[in-house]
């Protein structure tokens, strides 16, 4: 199991590699630069800005210098945000993120299972449309609708809360539900489907068979099994919602990197998108670890090769 | 995660939250949206007007902004202008200091007008100083820094020399490109001078703490030569960059004031909150340039045709309907100068489509022979209802438009480049003068877009620059206008208005044509 | 059908005639499933109404009334929906843009299916050194941020529309494929593969007999998840301004530029906000249905 691990890990860094070959080439094939705006700058300023940033030289010893300053941890300053380099941003906002998409994502697998897993038991009941109906409004409904609809209702007609920031408890209320809704009802949906499959499947007929009590048929390896889809699905998901969501960022004023990722690409910083793009990578790559790991732990048929 | 650790963190937060508030009773917080997030807090490295507002708090030029916007003695009380126009002596306020208590020099200015033109700076908006002396070859490495039109006499005495002589350099010195930074501070520290454990100003207020996304926290600058006549006490700035989202926090009270606010909400305004919205015209047009080098768009009468079948009271009065004036020139009105009227400035539109459409039956288009159009724009609501409607308007007179739009910096990119055939741009005014809009058809200005090119346009600009006495200059200026209008050189739309979210209890706002609002005129009415 | 070295007689002429069963089997079920066949026949009525209904309505979809800027719901002029912040007929624009959200989810979501599902399945099924490649693989993919892969398709290839189904397909098919896989790593160590494995059915009819009809279940659920995701996907793209370009509409960017006048213009968020739930409710129901009726083993 530990050699596994540290298999996999060392197996990272190639993969870290390919990412960033890929992403810095992609890159700079995109249109525009970094300093394509409103106002145009003079030939002269355009030049000593690209020479400031080594843009001025080939490709080929861009990608090299980039690759030098990266293995000595330095991942160069952002063209936008000229006071700070991607690292800082990076490092300010990811605690913020980490909190607003980790409370999200826990809330979203607590409420989702468990709404899922009563569902399929009672399959095809009252019980089982009415909860699947109202989690599916958490998809039905995309989160720029229902951001504002609940600043709305909470922050202005109501004013239980504040509409905006990240300073407190209060102001986190909102984003939480806002971003975990949507991931409720992916999580209820799943863990209902693979669950009917599973209360379907031979094993559980036999545990029923045997003579064990429904409860324990349903909590060891009912629920066991009707859980790997939805372990599948929240690895990736956990590193959609703790690296951010730039329109609740962006409606909420909450400082999370989330909205790096699109400003970025779509400012051409290029530091700071090939930052986002490692980050996130590395953070896939555990993640991706952690859902293997636990699907050993889950199902006894996989073994680790 | 440790939720029970998490929700501590937050009630202490909370608890923190609810201490300061009543603090507040004491200090006078004012908490404003910039509409931006700022790329730096350096002067030299500025580039937009949100980054002007928060910036504009702490440093002050040799001239400043009254709280209506014009320019009033800054770092200087006193100057003199020479004979010819090209050589500017400043005399520095005594006894003015940097934040840290060090005298603020003439040195200061000098080493900061050299470093914003250094080639190393890389500087973003250096060429707004290209009017000094050997300027454009300092920031083009033709010239050593020590080779720039500025010196001081002595700590209290500036010279500076102008390439030729500039009528609007005092209206220039407001702007940040000319603000000072602390030499000393900035030796000492690089660019990281700039941060809140080094930072110095000489402004009213001094920056405590930048949290990127979140907000810009300033407080009084006890040092500033006029702290007695200061209201506020601390201010924090937020990047409000959705413009709804900030409607719904001013609403809530979270914002004292915002700039901008979205022109669907104007209706809403209006009717809930009358007295807390403030629109006033603004130094900038919107405009769509045309690209002249385009086989079709080379033709004159095609651009006129273009020109005449825009109806601009629609788009202003039916499509924003936030006040912004149709535009019939390329110039907003700005004091001192008269536009040129364009051809169809007192037609109604049915005669200017009627005149359009014989233009366009001229040029060999007809219903069945129609002339094919790619429109761009940047991505904005209010950018795409504009294309939409015009489109629409185009098609009586024979073309075919279809709606192309692009994230802004393949826009722009695309529109330096040549590559479009018409597209939506901007512009706002560095300065209030009609030349700070005329160049920009200019030939060889890289501002041309359109790359219209006029050899008698581009003589009356010359002539202009060289012409000293404001009205002859106006005058020329003038004429270079109405050859551009004539000629459809682009399609003038409107002229933008500012639109401020402003509370009642927010004391001292004055309209302005700039739309600079310092917090040192500011006040709040907390009874 | 390809007779592969190890193919019996009996099987070539027996498997067609179960596949056929299956299916319609399904098919009796799932009409039995009133819920599925509700859903059913309203998204049948919304799509006839997107293919149609433009035209039929009395505006095109890019006509201007000056007259009528942001009108709410009347019956003059026909304008049931009102009209957009341009003048625009709402009814039309929805049902335009009814066309472009559905065809977006239809295709997109295909183009996920049919790579996850069998490079899923593959990787799953062979285990060993190829799981690891496929799957290392899918990781390096994977760890693109979604949105930095998409902006910048969309960049580089402008506004080419097919692009945004390629793109988006391209990258959800990712999810497609851990799902299957896992699923698969389950089923292939099941009694009947082995079974199958020792009397020499080839791996590819393995693959395609056992393996892919026992992941049909999470498969289907999860593409009733993926047709909206990608729907909206798309709106969020034009909300970043990267989207369908004026005068052609979708749902999604209906949905945006209500948003934007939720208080004032209500109705140019309710309507496609309608149809938009409308749809994606009925996907759900349908994929519950299919889901029962699809269920192998329930036989």
């Amino acid at each position: 199991m530990l050699s596994y691990v540290v298999r996999r890990l060392l197996v990272a860094i190639p993969t870290l590699f390919i990412i960033i070959t890929i992403a810095f080439f992609m890159m700079r094939v995109a249109p525009g630069g970094p300093f394509d705006g409103e106002r145009a700058l003079p030939p002269a300023v355009e030049a000593n800005i690209a020479a400031r940033y080594n843009l001025d030289r080939p490709l080929i010893v861009q990608y090299g210098l980039y690759l030098g300053n990266v293995l000595r941890g330095d991942f160069g300053p952002s063209l936008r945000a000229r006071d700070f380099t991607v690292t800082e941003l990076i490092a300010q906002g990811f605690p913020v993120s980490l909190q607003l998409g980790g409370i999200a994502l826990l809330l979203a697998a607590v409420v989702g299972m468990t709404l899922g897993a009563t569902a399929a038991l009672k399959q095809n009941s009252a019980y089982d449309y009415g909860v699947m109906a109202t989690a599916m409004s958490g998809i039905a409904i995309p989160n720029f609708v229902m951001a504002p609809l609940l600043t709305l209702v909470f922050g202005i007609y109501l004013s239980w809360l504040p509409v905006g920031g990240w300073r407190g408890v209060d102001s986190m209320i909102l984003p939480i539900i806002a971003l975990a809704l949507p991931q409720v009802a992916y999580v209820a949906r799943l863990t209902r489907g693979s669950m009917i499959e599973t209360l379907r499947a031979n094993f559980i007929r036999t545990a029923r068979a045997k003579g064990l009590p429904e409860h324990v048929t349903i909590v060891r390896h009912a629920l066991k099994g009707g859980l790997l889809p939805v372990v599948s699905y929240l690895g990736p998901a956990a590193a959609g919602l703790i690296t951010g969501s730039v329109v609740i960022e962006q409606i909420f004023g909450i400082p999370g990197i989330g909205r790096y990722f699109v400003q970025g690409a779509l400012n051409r910083d290029y530091p700071l998108v090939m930052a986002t793009v490692i980050f996130y990578g590395a953070l896939i790559i555990i993640l991706n670890l952690v859902v293997d790991v636990l699907y050993g732990l889950l199902d006894p048929k996989v073994r680790y090769q | 995660m440790h939720i029970r650790k998490l929700v501590t963190r937050g009630a202490l937060a909370l608890s923190f939250t609810v201490g300061a508030a009543f603090a507040a009773q004491a200090q006078s917080v004012i908490h404003m949206g910039a509409s931006g997030e700022p790329d730096s807090l350096d002067p030299h490295f500025a580039s937009g007007t949100w980054e002007n507002r928060v910036i504009g708090d702490m440093f002050i030029g040799l001239l400043t902004e009254a709280a209506d916007g014009t320019a009033i003695p800054g770092a200087a009380t006193d100057w003199t202008i020479s004979d010819d126009g090209l050589v500017y002596t400043f005399d520095l306020r005594d006894g003015a200091v940097w934040s840290d208590g060090e005298p603020v020099t003439a040195n200061d200015f000098v080493f900061s007008l050299q470093r914003i033109l250094t080639p190393e700076t890389a500087a973003q908006y250096a060429s707004l100083l290209y009017p000094i002396a050997n300027a454009e070859a300092v920031n083009s490495g033709d010239a050593d820094p020590s080779e720039l039109g500025a010196r001081a006499i002595n700590d209290d005495t500036l010279e500076i020399t102008l390439a030729q002589p500039t009528p609007f350099f005092l209206e220039l010195l407001t702007h940040y490109t000319a603000w000072p930074v602390p030499q000393h501070v900035v030796e000492e520290h690089g660019n990281a001078w700039v941060r809140p454990e080094n930072i110095q100003v000489n402004g009213p207020y001094i920056l405590q703490e930048w949290i990127p996304q979140t907000h810009v926290h300033l407080a009084r600058n006890d040092m500033f030569w006029d702290n007695d006549n200061v209201a506020i006490d601390e201010v924090y700035w937020y990047p409000t960059e959705d413009r709804s989202a900030a409607l719904r926090r001013f609403r809530a009270g979270e914002l004292d004031a915002n700039t901008d606010f979205a022109s669907e909400q104007i209706d809403f305004l209006r009717s809930e909150m009358p007295d807390s919205y403030r629109i006033a015209p603004y130094l900038g047009i919107y405009y769509y340039p045309i690209n002249s080098t385009d086989p079709a768009l080379a033709d004159p009468n095609v651009r006129m045709a273009l020109n005449l079948a825009v109806n601009r009271e629609a788009i202003t009065d039916q499509v924003l309907r936030t006040g912004e004036i149709p535009a019939m020139s390329f110039v907003p009105p700005i004091p001192g100068y008269e536009p040129a009227d364009a051809p169809y400035e007192d037609m109604s539109y049915e005669d200017a489509l009627a005149e359009a459409q014989a233009l366009m039956e001229g040029a060999g288009y007809g219903p069945d022979d129609r002339l094919s159009l790619v429109l761009r724009y940047n991505t904005s609501e209010n950018h795409r209802r504009i294309a939409v409607a015009i489109a629409s308007m185009w098609q009586q007179i024979y073309v075919d438009t279809e709606l192309f739009n692009t994230d802004v910096a393949v826009h722009y990119n695309d529109l330096e480049q040549g590559d479009f055939q018409v597209a939506r741009a901007g512009w706002i005014a560095d300065y209030p003068d009609a030349q700070n809009f005329l160049y920009l058809l200019e030939e060889g200005i890289n501002f041309n877009y359109g790359r219209w090119e006029n050899e008698e346009f581009n003589q009356l600009m010359d002539e202009a620059m060289q012409t000293i006495d404001l009205e002859a200059r106006a005058e020329i200026m003038r004429e270079a206008e109405a050859i551009a209008l004539n000629d459809a050189a682009n399609i003038p739309i409107y002229y933008y208005v500012s639109k401020n979210l402003v509370a009642p209890h927010v004391i001292g706002w004055v309209d302005n044509t700039k739309d600079i609002h310092r917090t040192r005129w500011l006040s709040l009415d907390n009874s | 059908m390809t007779d592969t070295p190890f193919g019996s007689e009996d099987k070539v002429g027996t498997q067609p005639i179960k596949g056929r069963s299956l299916w319609s089997d399904a098919w009796h079920r799932l009409l039995k499933n009133k819920a599925a066949v509700t859903a059913m026949i309203i998204l049948g009525i919304i799509a006839i109404l997107c293919v149609f209904g433009p035209m039929l309505t009395p505006h095109s979809i890019d006509a201007i009334n000056w007259a009528a800027i942001s009108q709410p719901p009347t019956l003059e002029n026909f304008y049931i929906f009102g009209t957009d912040g341009n003048g625009r007929d709402l009814l039309t624009r929805v049902l335009m843009g009814g066309r472009v959200s559905l065809m977006i989810g239809i295709i997109a979501t295909l183009v996920s299916l049919i790579i996850g599902v069998t490079y899923g399945a593959v990787a799953g099924f062979f285990g060993g050194r190829i799981d690891t490649l496929m799957m290392r693989f899918v990781d390096i993919l994977y760890s693109l941020p979604f949105m930095f892969f998409v902006i910048l398709l969309i960049v580089v290839f402008g506004r080419n529309f097919i692009l945004i189904f390629v793109a988006v397909g391209a990258v959800e098919w990712l999810d497609m494929a851990r799902i299957v896989r896992g699923q698969t790593l389950s089923v292939r160590r099941r009694e009947f593969i082995e079974a199958a494995q020792a009397s020499g059915v080839s791996n590819f009819n393995i693959i395609r007999r056992h393996v892919i009809p026992n992941t049909l279940g999470p498969v289907i659920v999860y593409m009733t998840l993926t047709v909206p995701k990608v729907i909206l996907l798309e709106s969020f793209l034009s909300f970043l301004g990267l989207g369908i370009q004026e005068p052609m509409t979708s749902w999604g960017v209906l949905i945006k530029e209500g948003a934007d006048n939720m208080e004032s213009a209500p109705w140019m968020l309710i309507f496609p906000g309608i149809f938009l739930a409308a749809t994606l409710y009925c996907l759900n129901f349908i994929g519950d249905g299919l889901r029962d009726a699809l269920d192998p083993k329930d036989r």
